[in-house]
Parts: structure tokens; C-alpha cells; sequence
């Protein structure tokens, strides 16, 4: 029996063949934000309580990157046991002019991760139950 | 300057892994920097306390609970939590009660007590609203993740290495492994730090600042009081306890991103950069006036990212300054002459007071083998989760 694809982190990404990550616009100054679960603008010249969901560049460039080569502590969940070293990534958008940060997926090598290049948006696995894939978005090397 | 407060007394309970309850420490260094400073606890009249979050209720009021192991005194009291910059909101709530005028005689004070490895989010259940569990659930980002970005990020611009890192940490463990305070008394070498094993890379295991057991506490006084006592006190000249402006364009933990910078142009000078200036403008001083300082060291690579937010070097120099031996003992700005966190570990509501203390005893020239020649003055700088900036200027007066 498949497992029901789920979402970790509902609302802020999608899962599709082109997946994006989801941030939240002001309705009133157009100010950005991710995540997007904002009830309050944090433009301090803006007090608008209003947002539109707006998909960020599925792009960007590698602003740096880094390891877990041990397991993180709860609430995180190993997605396999042993514990297999992963890396982190921080991607700068250029548009959105922000860093955002994802899992790298495992397949990729540390070797294969340098500052500056181009980076796109994945999803995959976080971790598993009986009933339930749940995923979360990830950055990848372009290849 | 008027708005000047004297550190009469500083003093600390050892910091280590002792497994005690964190009241024990925080008595234990009021005691001995109301000893230092030669006030009695009856005489003081505000006590505030830094709080930690992981020691349950007695926790979140530090500042009662350790009055109240002290002997209730009649004291007004107040307790406060900046995560890492608790203790200079402690600091900056007893410097405002004398500045005000309503109290002379204020004891600040911070202990905590820790559980073992890297720090995980307080508090059991599902917390999808709280950006803290969420790091951890959905990225795995622990603290050394950070610290390994910020490394990183060095290295590809400004091309540090990592034995720069490295050398970061030999630099400080010869100074904590002088300081009778420290929890960890060796002196690395650079084979050793370059040999442990890597946590998040850059970064290996004996560049992370460890978790620690301890406490640290100030006597401040009015400067009249304190002329009473003292004919040349140690002064805080300048405090700083500022947030960010929008947008906050470095990323700060536990974030999942910066905020965007394409509404609203990013701030100039950015956060991390601006926090000591608050502190170097209260006292009328900038960079270039300063002995040494003390600065966050939760990395060694983090050293010197905030030798330049403090204004020691330009961005991208710090490196060079490590390199020259500058921020050694001897050396034109030594940083970290207590070891730094390096050599300390983590206590939260501890740590921006011991960096005081620190300054205090260089100032007087009572740091014994690690010991500034000719400290005057000199500045801390520290950075709490959720936007909480620590600064201090500590100068003889
Ligand atoms: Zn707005």
C-alpha cells in the first residue's frame, strides 16, 4: 500500500512538478515574507493585517551551506536509521532579494556544493510514518 | 558622565558540567561580588536576575528565587530574558533603576543550569506556530547549522580558512586555560582542534561552544555610592539592548529565511553592526578607543565576524587581525582574553554578565595570566534569539 503524500509544512510550498515555495504579500506595501503564516505586517511603516499568498523564484543562487553530520535533537526525525549526514543550504533569491533555507537532498555530495552556484527548488522526503510521506521542500544543485 | 553606574563587585560561580541547581551558582556569585564590592545583601536595594528557561518556574524568576535563597531582603526585584542577552537586560534594568535615581545599590545576576548536548527547543507536543520547534522539525537547523553557514559564508568571501577558524580557538583556549572561572583548563593545539570531529562543516567539534553549569554576577551602584567606597571605580559608559530595523537582512537563527529586502531597503549599518555603536555612542567612544573586548564566540568563525560588527576591523579583515596576533594577548586588541564561550560554555542568562566581569578585572589588572597590559577600556557584544542586541562599554573611571 502507498503512502498518503503529505505535506510537512502545509501552506508553504507546493508540490507539483515545478514546485515553489510560498510566501505571504502585503496587501497594502507589498512587503514579502516566508514563511507565510504572518497576522501581522513587520514593515514598521505598515499596518496592514492583509496577505496574498505569492510563490517565491524556485531559483537562486548558493549564499552558503553546511552540515549535520550528527542527528539534530527532537522534534526533528531521521528519515532512516542509521543516521546519514545531510546538508544545509542557504539560497539567496534574487527578485525577493532574501535567504532562504532548505535541506539538501542526501543524494547530493558535499563536494558537489559551492557558494555561488545556481540552486532550484525540490521536494522530497522528510520522513515517514505507517500511513504518511511527509515531505518538505529542499534546494538542489542545478544540473 | 552623569549617566554613568559603577560596577562595584563582580563575581562568579565556576562554570562547568556540576548537575546542581542553578540557584546554588547564581548565590554563589552574588555572594562574592557583593564580597568584592564590600556591600552587605542587607544593603541592597534591587536585585536583577537573568532568567533561564530549562529549570522550570524558579527559572523564569531568577531574580525572586535567588533573592529568596539569599534571605529576602525587603529588595525590589526584577527578572528578564533576552535568550543569550538575558544578562544585559538584567544589566540595563538595574543601570535604569539608579540612573532613575530609585535605587543606589543593585546586585544583577545570572545562573543557569544546563542539559547535556546541543540545545533543543523547551517543551514537549506539536508547536507548529513556534519557529523554534519548526527549525528543528522541518530543517534539522541546529545551532552548529548556523554557525556553520556564517563559517562558510566567510570562506567563500573573504577566503578565511579553516585553520583561521581553528587558530581562533587555540588563541582562546590558552587564555581560559589561565582563567580560574573556565570550565575547560587546556590549551588546544591547532592538531588537536583540526582533528576533532566535524560537526557542521567548517566547523568541528571543538570550535562549538559547549553547554555549561555556571552563574556570574555584578554589584552596581550609583556613582556617588561607589565614591564612598572607591576613590577610582569601573564604570558602564554605554549599554545596549537594541532590536533590528526591518528589514533584517542577515539571517539570523532560529530563521528560516532573512527578510526581504525588495519593498524596503535594508538598513545602513545593519543589525549585527549597529549594536555596539549604541553602546560606543552612550559613552562617547568608538572602536578605536577600546583595549579589548569580549565579544560571542558560539564558533570560533563567529569571533570574527563580530570583531567587525564591534568596528575592530573592516568586514572582511578580522582574519587579518587573528593572523598578526592583534587579537592576542600582547597584541594591539586582544579578543576573548577570559577564552570566550569557547572555554566557558553556554549558561544563557550568564553569559553577557561574565563578559562584564571580564572587562572588570582586566580593567583593574587582576587577570592573572591572561592579563591586558594597561586595560582602560573595553567593550562586549553578544546576540539573543528573536532580535535581542547585548552591548556594553565598561571603562575606568
Ligand atoms: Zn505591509
Amino acid at each position: 500500500m502507498s503512502k498518503t503524500r503529505t505535506l510537512a509544512a502545509p501552506g508553504w510550498f507546493t508540490d507539483q512538478p515545478q514546485p515553489t515555495l510560498l510566501g505571504a504579500r502585503c496587501k497594502a506595501c507589498h512587503a514579502l515574507f516566508f514563511p507565510p503564516n504572518q497576522s501581522f505586517c513587520r514593515n514598521p511603516e505598515c499596518a496592514s493585517t492583509e496577505f496574498e499568498e505569492w510563490p517565491l523564484s524556485r531559483n537562486g543562487r548558493l549564499w552558503s551551506y553546511t552540515t549535520n553530520n550528527y542527528a539534530p535533537p527532537a522534534p526533528f526525525v531521521a528519515p532512516s536509521e542509521p543516521f546519514e549526514p545531510f546538508a544545509v543550504a542557504a539560497v539567496e533569491l534574487e527578485a525577493e532579494k532574501m535567504v532562504v533555507l532548505g535541506q539538501v537532498p542526501r543524494a547530493t555530495k558535499l563536494e558537489a556544493l559551492e557558494v555561488g552556484m545556481k540552486m532550484e527548488l525540490v521536494v522530497d522526503t522528510l520522513f515517514s510514518d505507517e500511513e504518511n510521506e511527509y515531505l518538505i521542500w529542499k534546494w538542489s544543485p542545478v544540473t | 558622565m552623569a549617566d554613568e553606574v559603577a560596577i562595584l563587585g563582580v563575581g562568579m560561580h565556576p562554570w562547568g558540567k556540576w548537575g546542581r541547581n542553578f540557584v546554588e551558582y547564581g548565590v554563589a556569585a552574588a555572594r562574592a561580588a557583593m564580597r568584592d564590592a564590600g556591600v552587605e545583601w542587607r544593603d541592597v536595594q534591587f536585585v536583577a536576575g537573568g532568567e533561564t528557561i530549562r529549570n522550570g518556574y524558579p527559572g523564569f524568576v531568577a531574580g525572586a528565587a535567588i533573592a529568596s535563597a539569599l534571605g529576602f531582603n525587603g529588595a525590589e526585584v526584577g527578572s528578564s530574558y533576552g535568550a543569550c542577552a538575558s544578562g544585559t537586560q538584567a544589566i540595563n534594568l538595574a543601570r535604569a533603576q539608579i540612573l532613575a535615581g530609585f535605587c543606589d545599590v543593585a546586585l544583577v545576576v545570572g545562573a543557569d543550569t544546563t542539559p547535556k548536548g546541543f540545545f533543543a527547543p523547551t517543551g514537549g507536543g506539536d508547536r507548529q506556530q513556534d519557529p523554534d520547534w519548526l527549525r528543528f522539525r522541518l530543517l534539522g537547523a541546529t545551532n552548529p547549522v548556523y554557525f556553520g553557514l556564517y563559517a562558510r559564508r566567510r570562506m567563500a568571501l573573504f577566503g578565511d580558512t579553516e585553520q583561521d577558524f581553528a587558530m581562533v580557538k587555540v588563541k582562546n583556549s590558552q587564555c581560559g586555560a589561565q582563567n580560574p572561572n573556565a570550565r575547560y583548563p587546556k590549551a588546544f593545539s591547532l592538531d588537536e582542534v583540526l582533528s576533532s570531529p566535524m560537526v557542521s562543516d567548517p566547523l568541528r567539534l571543538l570550535q562549538i561552544c559547549a553547554t555549561s553549569d555556571g552563574g556570574a554576577a555584578l554589584l552596581l551602584t550609583s556613582l556617588d555610592y561607589a565614591r564612598r567606597h572607591t576613590s577610582n571605580p569601573v564604570v558602564i559608559a554605554g549599554a545596549s539592548t537594541r532590536t533590528p530595523r526591518y528589514p533584517n537582512t542577515h539571517l539570523e537563527m532560529p530563521d528560516f529565511a532573512s527578510d526581504s529586502a525588495s519593498k524596503v531597503a535594508a538598513p545602513d549599518p545593519g543589525f549585527r553592526d549597529s549594536i555596539a555603536q549604541r553602546a560606543y555612542e552612550q559613552a562617547g567612544l568608538g572602536p578605536g578607543d577600546m583595549d579589548l573586548a569580549e565579544v560571542y564566540d558560539l564558533s570560533s568563525a563567529l569571533e570574527l565576524d563580530w570583531v567587525e560588527a564591534i568596528g575592530l576591523a573592516k568586514p572582511g579583515e578580522a582574519a587579518g587581525l587573528l593572523r598578526a596576533g592583534d587579537t592576542g594577548i600582547g597584541g594591539r586588541i586582544p579578543v576573548n582574553p577570559s577564552g570566550g564561550l569557547g572555554a566557558f560554555g553556554e549558561a544563557i542568562p550568564a553569559q553577557a554578565i561574565a563578559q562584564v566581569c571580564e572587562l572588570v578585572w582586566q580593567i583593574r589588572g587582576q587577570a592573572a595570566g591572561r592579563q591586558v597590559e594597561g586595560a582602560r577600556v573595553g567593550v562586549t557584544a553578544n546576540l539573543g534569539l528573536f532580535g535581542h542586541g547585548s552591548s556594553v562599554v565598561v571603562r575606568a573611571h
